[in-house]
């Protein structure tokens, strides 16, 4: 299997970057890992007329502590270096946990955090966990950089709000006061599968009552979705198996999946309702019933 | 744009890299669209490293680029530039097979052979890591070896065993 031809850029700055993707009409994309890019290009879906490779521009895959701003991720950081971070292990312990189930090891070293979220593949792992965590994403562009949500990043199925002369730099993990995090994936196998789902909690609770609760969906929606109605039902209230139940039956009825190889609409709303209640009692550290 | 190293060969640019393949440095030119298994395969003539699905999934490709296992089908050459890759011609020292290369042959972790040096690959990579892992890690770690005679047991033996015999000094 060979690929076809391409113009191939390597610039050392983001600024050169952006400006060779602003003169390309939108028929430049960004090379990072290249686990998804080089995967669509060898499927014919979508071959760019030209490249634009992130490996020679510096410091983009740092995971760092910034005062002020929060646990920052570059975006060529990756899913390796997410799961043995030792930061994160110690901050939010569901970051690298996601990262050890994703793909497989040879992805993980070449996949990328930045990648994986661009890719805007509704059923990708790392957006869920990371919208739990409130997590927000820079972009630079040639005239601006802004920072925005990851929760207003995506549009649709491979679809987000980065224009095409914008490169994803890094992703912010806000400080906060969280009791737990958790994400807990569904795959048809343990290694190699996409999420048939997918769901990210993230609680703050105090003496068994919930102050603050957001649960996010992957794969049961066009994008990552919140579970809102699951979290107001969740605040102010003790946690019991009781309340756990509803809020994973009001996640069910919020998510909007559909049926395809992986599995059925009917089986994946299932599922959410179970794994919303699993990945609450993991995030609260209770026992997974 | 790699400064200087461009190259016009009817009208197709060509990029000036060097690999360092199982200790050994290679000037060569490429195409920006060569993938790293068919340049070590076909330009280099490491034959070892197999193509199998060719998009990321089987890992009959497995190289070590800078010392850790990825598919070298999902790697433009270009994006190794500089970087030392060790296929599973570089385990062998004169004729002396690896440890875990041993380890196959006699534990009968090979049938057709075809992932082998891929799986060897990722074996190599774990060993190197964590020289005593338990059976799950093992398994983890070859999770992206898919290997369609041995039902993984033999492999599985034979990496534990590598390990132990490590472990003793052998």
């Amino acid at each position: 299997m060979y690929l076809p031809d391409f113009e191939y850029y390597i610039p050392k700055t983001l600024g050169e970057a952006c400006e060779i993707l602003a003169q390309s009409d939108g028929e430049a994309r960004v090379l990072a890992g290249g686990t998804d890019l080089l995967r669509d290009m060898k499927n014919d879906v979508g071959v760019p007329k030209a490249l634009v490779s992130l490996k020679a521009i510096q410091g983009l895959d740092q995971i760092a502590y910034v005062a002020g701003k929060g646990l920052v991720v570059g975006a060529k950081a990756t899913h390796n270096d997410l799961a043995g971070s030792s930061l994160l292990k110690e901050h939010y312990a569901a970051i690298p946990e996601t990262a050890r189930v994703m793909a497989n090891n040879q992805i993980r070293n070449r996949g990328t955090v930045g990648g994986n979220i661009v890719s805007s593949v509704p059923s990708a792992d790392l957006p869920p966990i990371f919208i739990a965590l409130n997590a927000s994403v820079t972009m630079i562009g040639p005239h601006e950089t802004r920072t925005i949500p990851l929760e207003q990043f995506f549009v649709g199925p491979r679809r987000s709000v980065l224009n095409c002369d914008e490169i994803l730099t890094e992703l912010i993990i806000p400080d906060q006061k969280t009791t737990g995090s958790a994400y807990l994936k569904l795959g048809l196998r343990r290694s190699g599968a996409l999420a048939v789902v997918g769901v990210a909690a993230s609680v703050v609770a105090n003496g068994g009552r919930i102050d603050h609760a957001r649960i996010v969906l992957g794969a049961v929606a066009p994008t990552p979705v919140r579970a809102f109605k699951a979290e107001q039902i969740l605040v102010g209230n003790s946690v019991t198996g009781a309340l756990l139940e509803e809020a994973g039956r009001a996640a069910a009825d919020e998510c909007k999946p559909i049926s395809d190889i992986r599995g059925s609409a009917e089986y994946r709303r299932d599922m959410v309702r179970v794994f919303t209640k699993r990945a609450l009692c993991k995030a609260l550290q209770l026992p997974i019933k | 744009m790699m400064e200087g190293i461009e190259h016009t060969t009817s009208g197709d640019k060509r990029y000036a890299i060097q690999l360092i393949v199982n200790g050994d440095s290679y000037d060569i030119v490429v195409k920006a669209n060569a993938l790293l298994v068919n340049v070590l395969r076909d330009q280099l003539n490491f034959t070892g490293t197999k193509k199998g699905c060719e998009l990321g999934d089987c890992g009959s490709c497995t190289v070590l680029l800078n010392g850790k296992p990825v598919n070298s089908c999902m790697v433009l050459a270009v994006e190794a530039d500089g970087c030392e890759i060790t296929t599973v011609e570089g385990l062998a020292h004169n004729d002396e097979l690896d440890t875990i290369q041993q380890a196959f042959i006699d534990h009968a972790a090979v049938q057709c052979g075809f992932c082998t040096p891929g799986m060897i690959m990722s074996a190599k990579a774990l060993l190197n890591d964590n020289p005593h892992p338990t059976e799950q890690e093992v398994r983890e770690a070859i999770a992206g070896n898919l290997c369609r005679c041995t039902g993984y047991v033999h492999i599985i033996n034979a990496v534990l065993a590598a390990s132990n015999k490590d472990k003793k000094g052998v």
